[in-house]
């Protein structure tokens, strides 16, 4: 087997894989650092949560299908066999409409100094969220 | 509490962070984390968010100068009045809810289309620029409608975000009945 490194979210972790058939498949050992969920008899399960799973060809004797683990996370995949790497994005849930109420994401992210900054660090204050880039 | 995030490279960034000299967190978000949670598709974007971590006003093009709102077709005096009255105690102005695409809602291409420049992103840092690339253009195509993918990938592809290529992009999305900035409406 060969490493591929699965990015959650941009969160990099190596794992191995193969292509059987096509289709990327990682060992069953390693479902949880790629996607961070188990892969128990009863589904895809995470802390008391379980997602039962309904894709026959999930799992085979050459491994869990990536693109499988995926689809049963509702999360989008983005896949490059040639350069061994490949991105999840968040799921489905994780990706509502935002409105007028909705919970504002969470996020930490750095300054320019590397120190991590999250939203919840303010709860109690308005904030005023404002995106701009130098393109 | 103010909270800017720049969708950039912090190597783009730092120069006019720097200039600035802010006191509010000043973040960068190489990846668009940030953009992909809260589907923003384009630059300059503003959200409200309460106290108690909810949204007050989803997302908004809001400049800082009169010059740059009457690109975007909003007065930034207008808009200053209505955040500065939000923060005086008022109830934020109703806002219609985000549509489910077209404006950066969270469709299954939106979704697929923030994944390729996540992973072309990565790509771009491990020096492995042509197949960044590759995945940079499969995000535009999935994701036409954003130019947080399609423009602020520019640099990485050699292209100047202020040149002729860009736009071309703009004429091109104009022609077909887009808007390039998409302001909420102001009551």
């Amino acid at each position: 087997m060969a490493a591929l490194t699965v990015l959650d979210e941009g969160r990099p972790t190596e794992v191995e894989f193969a292509l059987a058939d096509g289709v990327v498949r990682i060992l069953r050992s390693m479902v949880e650092a790629a996607v961070g969920w188990r892969l128990e008899d009863r589904g895809l399960c995470r802390g008391d949560i379980c997602i039962p799973v309904r894709d026959p060809a999930l799992v085979t004797a050459d491994g869990v299908s990536l693109p499988g683990l995926a689809a049963a996370l509702h999360r989008p995949l983005a896949l490059d066999t040639d350069e061994r790497a490949a991105y999840l994005g968040p799921s489905a849930a994780d990706r509502a409409p935002l409105a007028a109420g909705s919970p504002a994401p969470p996020f930490s992210l750095p300054d320019l100094d590397g120190r991590l900054h999250s939203l919840a660090d303010h709860r109690g204050s308005k904030v005023l969220l404002a995106a701009w880039a130098s393109w | 509490m103010v909270i800017t995030v720049a969708l950039d490279r912090a190597a783009d960034a730092r120069r006019w962070i720097e200039r600035a000299e802010p006191t509010h967190p000043s973040l960068v978000d190489e990846g668009h984390v940030l953009a992909d949670r809260y589907h923003m598709v384009n630059v300059p974007t503003v959200v409200w968010i309460d106290e108690d971590g909810r949204i007050a006003r989803p997302n908004d093009v809001a400049f800082t100068t009169e010059q740059g709102g009457k690109y975007a077709g909003v007065s930034t005096a207008d808009q200053m009045a209505l955040l500065r009255r939000w923060v005086a105690g008022e109830a934020p102005p109703a806002a219609p809810a985000m549509p489910a695409s077209g404006a950066g809602g969270p469709t299954a291409e939106a979704g697929l289309a923030r994944a390729h420049f996540g992973l072309g992103w990565w790509l771009f840092e491990q020096g492995r620029g042509d197949a960044a690339n590759r995945h940079f253009s499969v995000a535009g195509e999935l994701a036409p409608e954003d130019f947080t993918i399609r423009r602020g990938t520019m640099r990485f592809r050699g292209a100047d975000p202020f040149g002729p290529e860009f736009m071309q992009m703009v004429a091109e999305w104009h022609a077909g009945g887009n808007r390039y900035y998409l302001p909420l409406p102001v009551e």
